[in-house]
This record gives C-alpha cells, sequence and structure tokens, in this order.
C-alpha cells in the first residue's frame, strides 16, 4: 500500500492541498464567513449612521469605512485558522506529514485569503451602495488595491493567528498584536482608494501602491520564513 | 550563588549625570527665543526618544535575532528587560510631546513624524510585553517573544514611510521640528549631554532589569 | 552485529535537552519487524517526547536513532515512514472520515488517495461511517479513523502515545486486534501506555521509562505478568 508511486508532494503543491482541506472545512459550516459578513455589514451601517451628513459626503467617508471594515471583519476569519488545528491537534497530523513547515504557512494563508478577499467581494459592493459611491471602472481599481492589502494583512494574520492560539489570551492577542501592522496596509489602501474615487491619475497615488507592493513582498517572506520558529523543533 | 545588587555605582554615576544635564539645562543653557522656556522641555523628550527607538528598540531586535540563532536564554531575557525599560522611555515621549504641543503650540497631539512612530513604538512593545505575559512555556514564550521583535523592526520602516508619505500629501498647518536639527552650540552641548545622560540611564535601568530576570529564572529553576 | 540493517528503529544513547531538563537521557533499544516495545512510566517520565522525537517531530539534543532506515533527524522522508497516533484524533471535526483519510493520503503523496483511503477505513472496519462527519462519531470509531488516518500510507513503524486513553471495552479490544495484525503485517510498533494488562498482551518486549531514562528493558517471555505489574506499580510510585 506504501512506496510504490509515492510522490511526497513539493512545497506549493502541500500548500495547495491544504488551502484547499482549510476552505472544504470552512464551507461546511461557513460560520466564520457569515459572521465576517454579517459584521461588515453593520459596521458599515453604524459608521454611516455616526457622521453628519451635510458635513461630509458620503463618498469621502467610503473608502475609510471600507477599509476599517476590511481589517476587523478579517480577524474575524483570521482567528479561526489555526483554532481547527488546535481542537484535537491537527496541527500535530500536518507536522507528521512529509511536508516542509513553510507549506503549512503557505496554505493557511492561501486560505486566508480566499476568505479575506471573499468578505470583500461582499463588503465592497454594499458600501457602494449604501454609501452612494458610483463605482464604474473605479470598482477595479478598488479591487486592485483590496487584493494587495489582502496579501500583506493575510501573512502577518496568519503568523499571529499561529502563535496567538498557543496563549491564554487567544482572541486578545491576535488584533493587538496584528493592529500595528495592519496601519501601513489600511493607510495606503484607504488613500489609494479615495484617489481613485476622485478620479485621481495614478501618479497620485502611485507611492501608496508601492508601499502595499514592498509591505506584501517584505512580509510574506519574513512570516514564511518565521513561522517555522513558532513550532518546536 | 552571590546576588548582584541591583542598583549600584554605575546607576548612581548615571543619575548623576541625568541631574547634572537638568541643571545644565534649566539654568546654564540660553532660552530658545520663539518658544520660551518650554522648549526645555525637549531635552528630555527628544534623548528619551533617541533611546526609546535605537538603543531599547534596536537591542530587542538585535538580541530577539541571536536569540532564535544562538537559543541563549540570556538574549531572551535581554530582549525581555531591554523592552520593559524601553517601555518606560517611550512613555515618557509620550507624555513630554504632548505638553510640549500644548504649551508651546496650543495643539496636544498634530500626528507629526516622530511622535507617531513613538505611538506605535509604545503599541508594539505592549503588544510584545502582553505576549510574553500569555505565554507559561519558557521556550516559547523567548520564541514567539523573538519572532514578534524581529517582525517589529521590519515595520518600524513602514510606520514611518506611511507616516511621511501621508504628511508630504497633506501638509499641516503647524510645522513641528521636535529634532531641531540646527541647534547653536549651547543648546547642541545641552542635547548631546542629555543623550548621553539618558542612555546612561537607560543601560543603568537594563542592568537591574537583566540582573531581577536573572534571579527570577534561578529561583523558578530554569537558569539558562 | 549491525542491528541498523534488520532494526525498523533503532536507537543508541538518545537523548533530548529542554533548557536544564533530560526529558529523554540515553535511551537504547531496537526494533525489528513485527516487534511490539511497550513502554511503561509515570507522567512526566518523558515517554511523550520520546516518541515525539521518534515520529521527527522533535530534534534529538544527543545520541543518534535510526527510523525505517533513516537516520533523525531525516525531515520529511523519516516523516513519510512513520505513523504516530495519539489520544488526541488529529482529525477535522467537521469532514467525514473519508475526507480526513484522503487528506492524509495526499498529503503523504500516495498515487491513489482515494482508493488508499478507502482500503484502510475497510481494514479498520470503519467503512460504513465513512461519509458522517468525525464529530457525530464515538471516541471508539474517531479512535479507528484516526488510526486510519497514521497507517493510509502503510509506514513500517507505528508509535502509539496512551491510545487505550477513553476506550470501552469494545474499543480496547478492537486496537488490540488492530496492533496484533500491524504486527503480523511485519510492522514495529511502539507502544506507550498506562493500561499495563493491554500493553502486555501485545508487547513483544517492554520497558519502564522514569524521568528519561529506560530502568527496565527486556523481552517480553522474560517476564511474569503478576510480577512485572507489582514491581511496576513500586516503581512508579519510588518516582512520586
Amino acid at each position: 500500500m506504501s512506496a510504490a508511486g509515492t510522490t511526497i508532494p513539493g512545497t506549493f503543491g502541500a500548500a495547495l492541498l491544504i488551502a484547499r482541506k482549510d476552505l472544504a472545512v470552512e464551507l461546511r459550516s461557513r460560520a466564520a464567513f457569515l459572521s465576517a459578513v454579517v459584521f461588515a455589514l453593520l459596521a458599515a451601517a453604524i459608521f454611516y449612521f455616526a457622521w453628519d451628513p451635510t458635513a461630509v459626503p458620503s463618498i469621502d467617508l467610503a473608502p475609510g469605512v471600507l477599509w476599517v471594515i476590511f481589517t476587523f471583519s478579517s480577524l474575524l476569519g483570521l482567528n479561526r485558522s489555526f483554532a481547527a488545528e488546535h481542537a484535537d491537534r491537527a496541527l500535530d497530523g500536518l507536522l507528521l506529514a512529509p511536508v516542509s513547515r513553510e507549506a503549512i504557512f503557505l496554505g493557511k494563508a492561501l486560505s486566508n485569503f480566499v476568505f479575506v478577499v471573499g468578505v470583500q467581494l461582499v463588503a465592497v459592493p454594499a458600501v457602494a451602495i449604501l454609501y452612494n459611491v458610483p463605482l464604474d471602472r473605479a470598482a477595479w481599481g478598488i479591487v486592485g488595491i483590496g487584493m494587495l492589502a489582502a496579501v500583506g494583512l493575510v501573512a502577518v494574520g496568519t503568523l499571529f493567528s499561529a502563535m496567538a492560539v498557543n496563549t491564554r489570551l487567544a482572541e486578545l492577542l491576535l488584533p493587538m498584536l496584528s493592529l500595528p501592522f495592519f496601519v501601513p496596509i489600511v493607510m495606503a489602501a484607504a488613500q489609494a482608494s479615495a484617489r481613485i474615487l476622485n478620479g485621481r491619475p495614478y501618479t497620485d497615488f502611485a507611492g501608496w501602491v508601492r508601499l502595499l507592493v514592498a509591505f506584501d513582498l517584505v512580509f510574506v517572506t519574513a512570516c514564511t520564513l518565521a513561522y517555522p520558529y513558532t513550532i518546536e523543533r | 550563588m552571590r546576588q548582584k545588587r541591583l542598583f549600584d555605582a554605575f546607576f548612581g554615576v548615571a543619575v548623576l549625570a541625568v541631574m547634572a544635564t537638568f541643571v545644565r539645562a534649566a539654568y546654564f543653557t540660553p532660552v530658545e527665543a520663539r518658544q520660551g522656556p518650554a522648549q526645555k522641555i525637549f531635552y528630555i523628550h527628544a534623548p528619551a526618544a533617541f533611546v526609546a527607538l535605537y538603543v531599547a528598540f534596536g537591542l530587542m531586535a538585535v538580541s530577539s535575532a541571536l536569540y532564535l540563532w544562538l537559543r541563549d536564554e540570556k538574549l531572551d531575557r535581554l530582549a525581555a528587560s531591554s523592552a520593559e525599560v524601553g517601555l518606560v522611555f517611550t512613555t515618557v515621549v509620550l507624555v513630554t510631546g504632548p505638553i510640549w504641543g500644548r504649551t508651546v503650540w496650543g495643539a496636544w497631539w498634530t500626528w507629526d513624524a516622530r511622535l507617531t512612530l513613538t505611538l506605535f513604538l509604545w503599541l508594539i512593545i505592549v503588544g510584545y510585553l502582553v505576549l510574553r505575559s500569555a505565554v507559561d512555556d519558557r521556550a516559547l514564550r523567548a520564541r514567539y517573544a523573538a519572532v514578534l521583535a524581529i517582525l517589529a523592526a521590519l515595520l518600524i520602516p513602514f510606520i514611518h514611510l506611511s507616516v511621511y508619505l501621508f504628511r508630504t500629501l497633506h501638509p499641516q498647518p503647524i510645522v513641528l521640528k521636535p529634532s531641531a536639527p540646527s541647534l547653536p552650540p549651547e543648546m547642541l552641548v545641552t542635547f548631546l549631554m542629555a543623550l548621553a545622560s539618558f542612555a546612561l540611564l537607560f543601560l543603568a535601568f537594563l542592568r537591574a532589569r537583566y540582573r531581577l530576570a536573572t534571579a527570577q529564572d534561578v529561583v523558578t529553576g530554569a537558569d539558562g | 552485529m549491525d542491528p541498523g540493517v534488520d532494526a525498523v528503529v533503532h536507537a543508541a544513547a538518545l537523548t533530548r535537552h529542554f533548557g536544564r531538563c533530560r526529558a529523554v537521557d540515553r535511551v537504547t533499544f531496537s526494533l525489528f519487524p513485527g516487534g511490539c516495545l511497550a513502554v511503561f512510566g509515570p507522567n512526566g517520565a518523558g515517554k511523550t517526547t520520546l516518541l515525539r522525537m521518534l515520529a521527527g517531530l522533535l530534534q534529538p539534543s544527543e545520541g543518534s536513532a535510526q527510523v525505517g532506515g533513516v537516520t533523525l533527524p531525516g525531515g520529511a522522508s523519516a516523516r513519510a515512514t512513520v505513523g504516530l497516533i495519539s489520544h488526541h484524533s488529529m482529525l477535522y471535526p467537521a469532514l467525514t472520515a473519508r475526507e480526513n483519510v484522503e487528506f492524509a493520503a495526499k498529503l503523504q503523496g500516495l498515487p491513489q488517495p482515494r482508493q488508499a483511503a478507502a482500503h484502510t477505513l475497510a481494514a479498520l472496519r470503519v467503512d460504513s461511517w465513512a461519509d458522517v462527519p468525525v464529530r457525530a462519531l464515538s471516541r471508539g470509531l474517531q479512535q479507528r479513523v484516526s488510526i486510519a488516518r497514521a497507517l493510509v500510507h502503510g509506514p513500517k513503524v507505528v508509535l502509539l502515545d496512551e491510545p487505550f486513553t477513553g476506550l470501552d471495552a469494545v474499543g480496547s479490544a478492537a486496537l488490540g486486534d488492530t496492533l496484533a495484525e500491524l504486527k503480523n503485517a511485519a510492522v514495529g510498533l511502539i507502544l506507550v501506555t498506562h493500561h499495563l494488562q493491554e500493553g502486555l498482551a501485545v508487547a513483544t518486549h517492554v520497558a519502564v521509562m522514569r524521568s528519561g531514562r529506560f530502568v527496565r528493558y527486556e523481552s517480553r517471555e522474560a517476564i511474569e505478568g503478576d510480577a512485572y505489574a507489582e514491581g511496576y506499580l513500586e516503581l512508579a510510585a519510588a518516582a512520586q
């Protein structure tokens, strides 16, 4: 039953397997995804009711609201990422498999990325509708910014959720550790989206896009390399 | 094992140095024309900021990186001690900054680059210390803390860059220059004295905290 | 004699430190195909640490070990020859038994994961529950699915960490049968357990571990069950 024809999956192959498994688990209950979506819609409503519409037009409020929602609803998803592995020591099952530690991290990050982008695909249209933001061509720009931001957010959030799940204050620690890291992402995403919505040329927000790209490159690499250190060897 | 004294001659020297600097700043340094006597808070604010970021945080990050490489518990203790003492210095910056701003310019907070960076440094160090307190296993705690410190070191340039980009595109009505690069000679000397004495004070507190940490580890039987 | 040639597990002065504590202290033994080493000992003796080292989860600090022909730490290839079963199921409760075992099979790189999973589930007689979410299964059935997960890639060495915990008489008997079948299939077993009777029933060699060391290590035939049980209780009590 064993050795013949066995090819141990490489890092990316294993990461894909793990990501698919994670998404299969999430699809079974959909609880985390629904919570994140409901949170996003409620937050959009609360922000709207909390401000004076005569003072600031809603289109100016929208980018800030959008990326704040993005941050906090993503945290809901990131929390459950390693919690599922913690319950019956399923993480040991992953560690026992002949796959690299980096593959485990990348697989988790990939499934978190799908989760976060999924929530965005609901939140962006919702905010556009609720805040009367005309989207047309700007929509693609916003989606692009959103995906760039999601990469960095997921890299950092996945690593910290791996660590937080082993601590006493898991639900508190994940946001506490992650939010300082989310600040450059949210700032860049909000500033860039605001300019996109106002029809500004690319040169007006190129700096913010470059910052996002640099952040993504640095932190995807750093978090992937750091993950094995969070596991006892 | 003979316990090393926490507060010894070195500490005394550091305190004297700081006091001497304050005396010089208060009585023997000229008063700045535009801002008046309140400007002298600069001699606490700026050196504390420098020490917090470059000495305390730098030490935290470097000893964390070395810990992951060498796995020597002393390095972990050094990182943790540096974080705690650094938090005090960072708090000093965050308290003196608004006092200075309010007194001289009428605004408590203006999101200037240096102060904002220090705010995030404060938040990061608090997160680091909370993380440490939430992990019971020694080795796990050390590894997690080290990873966080190294990632935080990577984050600092991005925070700085973000705030810089934000400010250059959003000109503020008030332009603060807390690091006042061009100081007349007497002020510069006082500033450098303040810098040196604060660094000494940091090292003195660090030594004390480190010795305390070592003693605690001996008691709990986890000597490294 | 070169035990490395025939032995499926060979440990020589295997040691693991945690700080100043020696969790595993110069453990030496050999395990041959079809053999079963039962390791008894009080809590904190280092039994779990020993298993985790042999499974490739922890690196040895000193000494050496070969598992399935691969010298530790052997990385991915060492892990491919080993299966670890513990009292934690390591399963995903929301997924079915079949999905859990197929996932393990895919991670092992098996050419036909679906068939391998079905085959293993059938061999452990849980195939009728294959499409039930794991959380809906009883502890005994979950245990069997967990074993299927560990065996799907046909490991040469199976490590069991207190597998009898929480099992009723039926479950224990089923597990005992599984272990006997594995022995017949020339798989090497290392069984860590508090349940002396179950351990002695299936063991070919027995060891008692205390403070990281093997304080007793002999073949099963050399001992007499009842006297051994008494002696063990004294040893375990002395460690408290």
